[in-house]
């Protein structure tokens, strides 16, 4: 194995800002999605809990296209096919005057698949509340939207934090997708810099190297999330 | 809008049949060498040996933190470099999956291995076993039968990602879809005919680890 090393490449100019550009386009495309996903699969994995037939069917609907297509098809059937699938004018404004194509669809693609994912968490979060509780509310007259308000809601969101963990770190992880339309993410630039230098080795390891410190980041600041939200004395099951 | 052209699926079957037995067969042998790796990774965690599980416990944490496609790029470059001539990019995708599938495999079999009960562990060593044996005849196969729907889960998970072989041109479904979209001009119809295609296979799949669930509740 002959291999000419030379780490100082990723210092040079032109490259180094590839790289940061990429860590850039990696965080923002991954935050952006993170916030669509939280909240459409909050409403969603309720709307699965839900007494009511029709919301319940729809919600699960959802969740198991999402989750069931790849998400890479997802993302070419945002970028690609629905433009053409819409009316003329959305698809001609999508194709044409929509600002940053590439970043909007990868943000709404990754959000919704997300969001599916999600949706499981807080729905198994809800189940695992005692069912005691939401007797307990009925028998203080509270109807089934203040019952979700004032008990299911809280307690659940608090227990699901733990597995958003994992989720959340897999949305950065995911945000590597977008390259596939032509975000320049960090992958992307990794591979950029390979392509250009043939210093594939340094380039894959900087990559490396800063999604190993993207998940530290995420882990510590989940961590602490977890330590504010814990039920004081609720030793929940994990969902 | 009206003016979609479904006969292009038809016309391209042979082409995209090919391409979809390519993702199962890389899904197939990408699972096997997974659980494996993955179980191997799983003893050495748990093994007690520090060193050991030292090495396994960060393979598996430095695996789980990148994405796959970048897991992809690392093989593609480094497996032809290791081995001093290329070998086909049918050979370091599928390095490239079961070595990182294996990370997740290996979360699993721990979990598994760890659902089993001690005294499980000392009814084998009361009988004379060693540890291989208590592993292998004891342990093991208990742990794998408490994991099977979330190994099947997985493998779902994991037929799904190898639809990112796209990244390097390896010819799977949804290559082959991709280029029968872009060669006939039919962007619409091929992807949406993916999705179905993707949907159906990973629903019937879910549908599987429902009623292996139910199965071994009762």
């Amino acid at each position: 194995m002959n291999y000419n090393w030379n780490w100082a490449v990723l210092f040079e100019e032109q490259y180094l800002s590839w790289l940061i550009s990429g860590f850039g386009w990696t965080i923002s495309v991954a935050l952006s999605a993170w916030c669509i996903a939280i909240v459409i699969g909050a409403l969603v994995g309720v709307g699965k809990t839900v007494p009511n037939r029709v919301i319940r069917a729809i919600c699960a609907t959802y969740v198991e296209i999402f989750r069931n297509v790849p998400l890479l098809v997802q993302m070419f059937i945002w970028y690609f096919a629905v433009p053409e699938i819409l009316p003329d004018d959305w698809g001609r404004w999508m194709k044409r005057d929509m600002p940053n194509p590439e970043f909007v669809t990868a943000v709404v693609a990754l959000g919704l698949y997300t969001a599916s994912r999600i949706a499981e968490q807080v729905r198994a979060g809800i189940e695992t509340v005692p069912p005691g509780l939401t007797a307990a509310a009925t028998a203080h007259g509270m109807n089934v939207s203040q019952t979700y308000r004032y008990v299911l809601l809280p307690i659940s969101f608090r227990m699901i934090v733990p597995p958003l963990t994992s989720e959340f770190l897999t949305v950065f992880k995911n945000s590597s997708l977008a390259l596939t339309i032509g975000l320049l993410e960090l992958t992307a630039q990794s591979q950029q810099i390979a392509e250009y230098t043939f210093q594939g080795f340094e380039a894959f390891t900087a990559a490396t190297v800063i999604y190993v410190c993207i998940a530290l980041v995420a882990t510590v600041l989940m961590q602490v999330l977890e330590k504010y939200t814990r039920i004081p004395g609720y030793v929940g099951k994990e969902g | 809008m009206g003016d979609f052209d479904f006969s292009v699926i038809t016309s391209n079957l042979p082409f995209l049949w090919q391409g979809l037995q390519l993702s199962l067969w890389l899904t197939f042998l990408s699972i096997i060498g997974g659980i494996v790796l993955g179980t191997l990774l799983a003893l050495a965690r748990l093994s007690g040996i520090a060193p050991l599980a030292f090495v396994a416990a960060t393979y598996v944490n430095l695996i789980r933190s990148v994405p796959l496609i970048l897991v992809i790029f690392w093989f593609f470059f480094l497996v032809p470099l290791a081995i001093g001539r290329p070998i086909g990019s049918f050979y370091s995708a599928l390095i490239a999956f079961v070595l990182f599938e294996a990370a997740y495999y290996s979360e699993i079999m721990r979990a598994g291995i760890q659902s089993v009960k001690r005294g499980q562990v000392h009814a084998g060593q009361s009988t004379g076993l060693n540890y291989w044996q208590i592993q292998r005849y004891v342990v093991l196969p208990q742990a794998f039968r408490n994991m099977i729907p979330i190994l099947v889960t997985q493998g779902i998970i994991l037929f799904q990602d190898t639809s990112l072989v796209f990244v390097v041109s390896l010819r799977d479904f949804m290559t082959a879809s991709s280029i029968v979209a872009r060669t006939e001009g039919r962007l619409v119809e091929m992807y949406l005919f993916a999705a179905i295609v993707y949907f159906v296979i990973c629903f019937s799949g879910s549908m599987l680890v429902r009623s292996l669930k139910s199965r071994m509740s009762t």
